[in-house]
């Protein structure tokens, strides 16, 4: 079985192995694109105007530019949050550290949404589904 | 600015032109407030020459401002509906201003307004007042809708809801972060590039012949910038709009 899986030893079926390699990348390519049909099914629609641009240098350096802001924004706020807890309520360092975790994930929270891979501000986070409640 | 010596970050440098203390702030008139009077009349006049004649069929002036008029327009629309339109003075000022803080920036020898976060701070948070502002105007309570996601399980309800609302709380911060960076890099990018220039022309013939290749960097870093200026002014505004599509609509 094992020298089936090597056409180039046996020669005897080369070309109906070839066939059948090419069925099995038909398949997997079928699947694949199903699987991209549902995952664009699943993600929500893509930010208008700022994205249109994705190609070139210039716009991945800019992409880098505003993601890296987001994710920056969302640790400063949640830092600059969680600092002044424990400074009214005395609670140093709790504060600072769970607000510091809160922050880094809006700063993810962020950076998917700003990469249009989540829903926006109040709304739910498969827009494909039908509503359950 | 020292003869030999080339300071990329001088450009940044804030000067008092007419000292002013009143009490214990310093409300001095600097460069900085100079090339914002400077942008504010430009735009003015810009927009007052061209909407004076108000031809059926537009002077060039007149389409320009046209063009500008129904981007913006356009843009709002887009984002936040008609509805949207409302804010349509807002955020014209707000891109005008941007746009054309950064196209002044590029002359030499002036000041960039928006490389001083202070300054986009200050615009991100006006937008951010503005959207909350309005948010409890028009749906009240209804607002902090805009925190509770649907079909999230309760037990998790508390700790999403404080995540976005510190993502919400995070956006004037990568608002003005992100125009700030931008303009901020990019000129100091195109200092040092001509700042080579001046200090390989020092060396002699081969350093001048070497000098070629930052110049043709500074020109190529000039023509990007210029298009870089645009562009954030263009995502700032658009940026404004999409947050005033949340005051207008939350929920969705």
């Amino acid at each position: 079985m094992a020298d089936r899986k090597r056409p180039g030893e046996t020669g005897e079926t080369g070309p109906g192995q070839w066939s059948k390699g090419d069925i099995r990348d038909d398949e997997l390519e079928r699947r694949r694109r199903e699987l991209e049909a549902s995952l664009a099914a699943r993600s929500p629609k893509g930010l208008e105007g700022e994205e249109k641009a994705k190609t070139g240098s210039l716009a991945g350096y800019g992409q880098a530019l505003k993601l890296s802001s987001e994710f920056i924004a969302g640790i400063a706020v949640g830092v600059g949050i969680g600092w002044m807890i424990d400074r009214l309520a005395g609670t140093s360092p709790w504060g600072l550290i769970v607000f510091l975790l809160l922050g880094f994930c809006a700063g993810v929270l962020n950076i998917l949404r700003s990469a249009g891979l989540v829903a926006g501000f109040g709304q739910s986070g498969r827009p494909a589904d039908p509503k359950n409640d | 600015m020292a003869a030999d010596k080339v300071d990329p970050i001088h450009q940044f440098h804030i000067n008092k032109i007419i000292p002013i203390d009143i009490g214990n702030y310093d409300l001095s008139f600097t460069n900085s407030s100079l090339f914002m009077v400077v942008v504010v009349v430009m735009t003015g006049a810009f927009f007052y020459f061209a909407t004076s004649g108000r031809g059926l069929v537009p002077s060039r002036w007149q389409s320009t401002a046209e063009l500008l008029y129904e981007f913006t327009g356009s843009m709002l629309k887009d984002a936040a509906g008609t509805h949207g339109m409302k804010f349509f003075p807002f955020v014209f000022s707000i891109f005008m201003f941007v746009l054309a803080a950064n196209m002044f920036g590029l002359f030499p020898y002036f000041f960039t307004v928006t490389s001083h976060i202070i300054v986009t701070f200050a615009l991100a948070m006006l937008v951010f007042c503005v959207v909350i502002v309005c948010g409890f105007i028009k749906h009240g309570f209804g607002f902090f809708k805009l925190f509770v996601p649907s079909g999230v399980p309760l037990i998790l309800m508390p700790l999403v809801v404080l995540i976005e609302v510190i993502s919400f709380i995070s956006r004037p911060v990568s608002h003005s972060v992100r125009l700030f960076a931008n303009m901020l890099a990019g000129h100091i990018t195109l200092k040092v590039f001509a700042g080579f220039v001046v200090t390989l022309s020092t060396m002699g013939a081969v350093g001048i012949a070497g000098a070629v290749l930052p110049l043709a960097m500074a020109v190529a870093i000039t023509a990007l910038e210029i298009l870089v200026a645009a562009l954030q002014a263009y995502v700032f505004a658009i940026l404004t709009c999409m947050y005033l599509s949340d005051a207008v609509h939350p929920g969705h």
